[in-house]
Formats: structure tokens, C-alpha cells, sequence
């Protein structure tokens, strides 16, 4: 069922994330994922996801539809030029995942193919402008599509607490432009940035639903490394504090849980949804939105 | 070897706001221009009032060149609102960086053909990607300034201003915020949905 028609009934869209495997058996994924995500609105399925080879998006979300979930296909423009992209989005339409979320994608240097040819023969905004031209019938060549044309919910990402975050504004404004009807944030750890920056889209008109974005903190030295090395993200000391005090409660998630609830919380009133990338501990989703208030 | 070619006439005329300045430049010999066309054009927008001057020099590329000899047109560049330049993509980044304040366009398309590649400037770089796209940068370079070559924006992979493939290199994007800011057009990122066109001139001249 496509996101879009929650966001307009007015519903709190709660989604989550979930990774391939780097294999060919995806059982436990389709178990944790009918556990502890068969409540929340849609399941995001990464696309070999920091440029990393894994089993690919599509399988893993008609596999998650027909274990009676609601899957949101994540497509990146590194690996596939337009002519396969389109080829997958027909896939997809009959398989009823009528759910996208389009991204450029990292560059493969970035993961564990560094020799590989990165694609990029169309990026975040022309693939949702080529989603539209399906919608309408047509590829993105202009040819006639035969039969009925497919209709997705049109996603995209935006990093509001970026450090060119005006930047972001303007890319973000493109893929309004090209189609984007909904989109998920990169993790959010500065409420009152991540409001700052709602306050600033809105007034500026854009009124797109948003998801806030969270990466539940595992321990300091993650926090650490995301501090160093993702785009975005940027993790107060005080929080990492809070995670170095004491072990075993950041180590059971307790602490981790605790500052995500915290953030969720504080940024609710400025959102249409929210986006939990659990990064493995899916089994934790359902303790979260407890905690937030959000069950 | 490249070769470039005249953009439409009317995307030309969509450039100017009320008067342009011309540079034209005859290049190296790596370079075909499309001479008579561009006079042409360049005489009819005169006649028609929309041009404060031309300069026709070569090596537009080579930036001390072509100081001396734009000190000389202060004036003309001063009265027009944009400065139209008929060059390969290197030699319209050249001008751009050098008066960062005003708004530099593109007067050309720049492909590539086959043969030996002459020595180009080292701070800028063109790809001859056949539809250039300075017109909406800025005069920056979208595919050489950037990792990925994205046409529509940036990615949101830059951290601190850096190019997430390179960290010893500025993001070509956030340059191209800035230097739109600068002169005031970041209307122009309003512009359609930019799609890459990869068929090749000689693709083209088969056509
Ligand atoms: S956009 Fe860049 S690569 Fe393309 S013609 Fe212009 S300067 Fe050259
Ligand atoms: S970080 Fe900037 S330069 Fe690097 S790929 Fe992304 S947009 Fe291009």
C-alpha cells in the first residue's frame, strides 16, 4: 500500500529499515522483520547499502510482500543506468511495491567493490522525474509503456542537520519539483537543529511530509565513528557521555534507547513520521516506540 | 581535440538580461570553433542593441592573457549584465573565476574528438560532455568539479565542505551554492529536471 495515502488520511507514518543479507538465505530476515515490524506503516529495503554487494532490494521486498508487509523499495543510481532502473520499477509495479525511495546513492569507492564502475547515469531527481514519466505511460525516452502504467509513493532523503544545509534545501526543492511526495531524514541527533531546519523548509512553503530520522546509539565508539565519517551527522558529546557511563546499560540498548526515545519525543511535533534505521537491532523497534509514546 | 558548437540561438538570447559582453575565444589548436556562426549571431544581437562590446583573443584559458586583455573593456563589462562566452568549457570557467561577482554564461557546447589532447589548465577541467551545463553552476563545472558529475544538486554525501570519494577535495556543489549565491542566481536551480545526455557528436553528425 503506497505511504503516501497514510500521510494523507493524517496518520503518524512510522517506518523502518531493514539490510539485505550478503547471501542467499534471507529467512531470519523475513522472521525478525513479520516479529517486530508488522505493526509500523512500511519496511524500508536498502540497496546495497554503503556501496556494499548484498542480495538486492527488490527480491528481499517482494519476499517481505508476501510475507503480508509493506515494503518500501530503496533504488540508488550507482549500480543500474536508466534502461535497468526503469526495467526493476516495471518489477516492482507487478510485484505490488508500489512504495520507492530514490537516491543517488554513495560512491563505489566508498564500499567493498572500490574497482567497480560507479553508474550515476541519472541521480535522485531524474529518477523520480522518470518515475512520473512511467506514471504517465511513457519511459523516460518518450516511448509508449503497454497497458496500465504503474503508480508509486515517490520517495527521497534530506540530511537536515548537514553542514551545507542550504544546499540540501535547494536539492530538496529539485526533487519536490521532479515528483518527490514524501521524504525520510539521515539520522537526527540535534533536536533543536533538526526543528530549526523544520521551522525553515515550512516557512519557506515546502509543506512535503517528513520523517524524522533515527539511528538508535549503540555506544560511544559508534557515535564516534559516525561523528568522523557520515555526512550529516554530527553527535553531541554530552550524548556520548551519556553512552561511555555505563557500559552494560549502552551495551543491552537501554541507554541507546533512552537518548533515541529522547530525540523522537522532542522532534514529534515538528514531523508527519518517523524513519528507524535499527541497523540490527530491529528486535528493539517495538521497545522504542513504546518508550516514545508512539504505541 | 574538441569541437564545439553553438548552443541554440534562443537559449543564447534567454542569457542575457538586457546587455551581455562578448569573449570570444579562437583558441589552441585543439580547438574547433564555429567562427562565422558565432559572428553572425554576435552581429545580429549588436544590431539588435543587446551587446556592450566583443573581444575576439585566443588562450581564453590562460588567465594572465586574458586579464590584460579584459582590463582594457572595464567599462563594457561593467554595463552589461552578463558576459556571454564562446570558448570550450574551460575557457568559460577561466572567465567565471575571474570575476566571480558577475554572471558568466556559456555560449557553447563542448564535445570531444578523437586525436591528440593539448595542454589545458590544470585548475579547471572539462569532460566535453557535449550540453554544457555552466549556465545553471555558475560557470563551475558540474561534471569535473563534482565525483559523480550530478547535474541536479548535491549529494548528501559531502562532510565539512569535502567530497565524500575524496577528502583532500572541495565538494563541487557546495562551490556552486556559494559562487550562485554570490551573484544572486540561485533562482537558476529552479530550473527543469537535468538528465545527461550520453550519445556522442559523432552520434550527433549521423543523426
Ligand atoms: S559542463 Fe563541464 S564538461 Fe560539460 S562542456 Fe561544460 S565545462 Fe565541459
Ligand atoms: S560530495 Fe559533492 S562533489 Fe562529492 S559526489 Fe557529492 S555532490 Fe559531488
Amino acid at each position: 500500500m503506497r505511504i503516501t495515502e497514510f500521510f494523507d488520511r493524517g496518520e503518524f507514518v512510522i517506518t523502518a529499515e531493514v539490510g539485505p543479507p550478503k547471501g542467499t538465505n534471507i529467512d531470519g530476515l523475513i522472521e525478525e522483520a513479520k516479529e517486530y515490524l508488522s505493526d509500523i506503516s512500511a519496511v524500508n529495503v536498502t540497496d546495497n547499502q554503503s556501496s556494499v554487494m548484498r542480495m538486492g532490494s527488490l527480491p528481499v521486498c517482494i519476499a517481505l510482500k508476501q510475507a503480508g508487509l509493506n515494503p518500501i523499495l530503496q533504488m540508488t543510481c550507482r549500480d543500474r543506468n536508466r534502461m535497468a532502473l526503469q526495467s526493476d520499477l516495471l518489477g516492482a509495479a507487478y510485484f505490488g511495491i508500489d512504495n520507492v525511495l530514490s537516491l543517488t546513492g554513495d560512491h563505489t569507492t566508498l564500499g567493498d567493490h572500490p574497482t567497480a564502475k560507479p553508474v550515476f547515469d541519472l541521480d535522485s531527481v531524474s529518477l523520480l522525474y522518470n518515475m512520473v514519466q512511467l506514471e504517465n505511460g511513457k519511459d523516460i525516452a518518450g516511448n509508449d509503456l503497454v497497458g496500465e502504467a504503474p503508480k508509486f509513493a515517490k520517495g527521497a532523503v534530506v540530511s537536515p542537520c548537514s553542514d551545507s544545509v542550504d544546499a540540501q534545501i535547494a536539492k530538496m526543492e529539485r526533487k519536490i519539483m521532479a515528483g518527490c511526495e514524501f521524504f525520510q531524514t539521515q539520522a537526527v541527533y540535534d533536536s533543536e537543529k533538526f526543528a530549526s531546519f523544520m521551522k525553515k523548509i515550512r516557512g519557506m512553503g515546502i509543506t512535503t511530509p517528513v520523517q524524522l530520522g533515527i539511528v538508535i546509539p549503540k555506544n560511544a565508539g559508534m557515535c564516534k565513528y559516525m561523528n568522523a565519517n557520515v555526512a550529516g551527522i554530527s553527535i553531541p558529546d554530552e550524548m556520548i557521555q551519556e553512552l561511555a557511563a555505563d557500559k552494560e546499560k549502552a551495551k543491552s540498548g537501554e541507554t541507546g534507547l533512552a537518548i533515541a526515545a529522547r530525540i523522537i519525543r522532542e522532534c514529534r511535533p515538528y514531523v508527519q513520521g518517523l524513519h528507524i534505521m535499527a541497523m540490527g537491532w530491529e528486535s528493539k523497534v517495538p521497545q522504542l516506540l513504546e518508550m516514545a509514546g508512539l504505541k | 581535440m574538441l569541437i564545439t558548437r553553438l548552443k541554440d540561438k534562443e537559449v543564447i538570447e534567454s542569457l542575457i538580461t538586457t546587455k551581455a559582453f562578448v569573449v570570444n575565444c579562437h583558441g589552441c589548436k585543439e580547438v574547433s570553433f564555429p567562427e562565422e556562426e558565432a559572428n553572425e549571431l554576435q552581429k545580429e544581437l549588436m544590431a539588435a542593441g543587446k551587446l556592450t562590446g566583443i573581444i575576439t583573443t585566443d588562450y581564453v584559458c590562460n588567465p594572465d592573457n586574458m586579464k590584460l586583455r579584459l582590463e582594457r573593456y572595464a567599462k563594457e563589462i561593467e554595463e552589461a549584465d552578463t558576459v556571454l562566452v564562446f570558448s570550450c568549457g574551460i575557457g568559460v570557467q577561466t572567465i567565471a573565476e575571474y570575476m566571480p561577482e558577475k554572471k558568466v554564461c556559456a555560449a557553447c557546447d563542448t564535445y570531444p574528438l578523437p586525436g591528440y589532447q593539448g595542454v589545458t589548465p590544470l585548475e579547471h577541467d572539462c569532460d566535453q560532455c557535449g550540453e554544457c551545463y555552466l549556465n545553471i553552476t555558475g560557470g563551475i563545472c558540474p561534471i569535473t568539479a563534482c565525483s559523480k558529475s550530478l547535474i541536479n544538486g548535491q549529494c548528501g554525501g559531502a562532510k565539512e565542505g569535502k567530497c565524500e570519494v575524496d577528502h583532500n577535495m572541495e565538494c563541487g556543489w557546495e562551490r556552486i551554492y556559494r559562487r550562485l549565491a554570490q551573484v544572486g542566481r540561485l533562482d537558476v536551480l529552479k530550473c527543469p529536471v537535468q538528465v545527461r545526455n550520453f550519445a556522442t557528436y559523432k552520434d550527433l553528425s549521423n543523426e
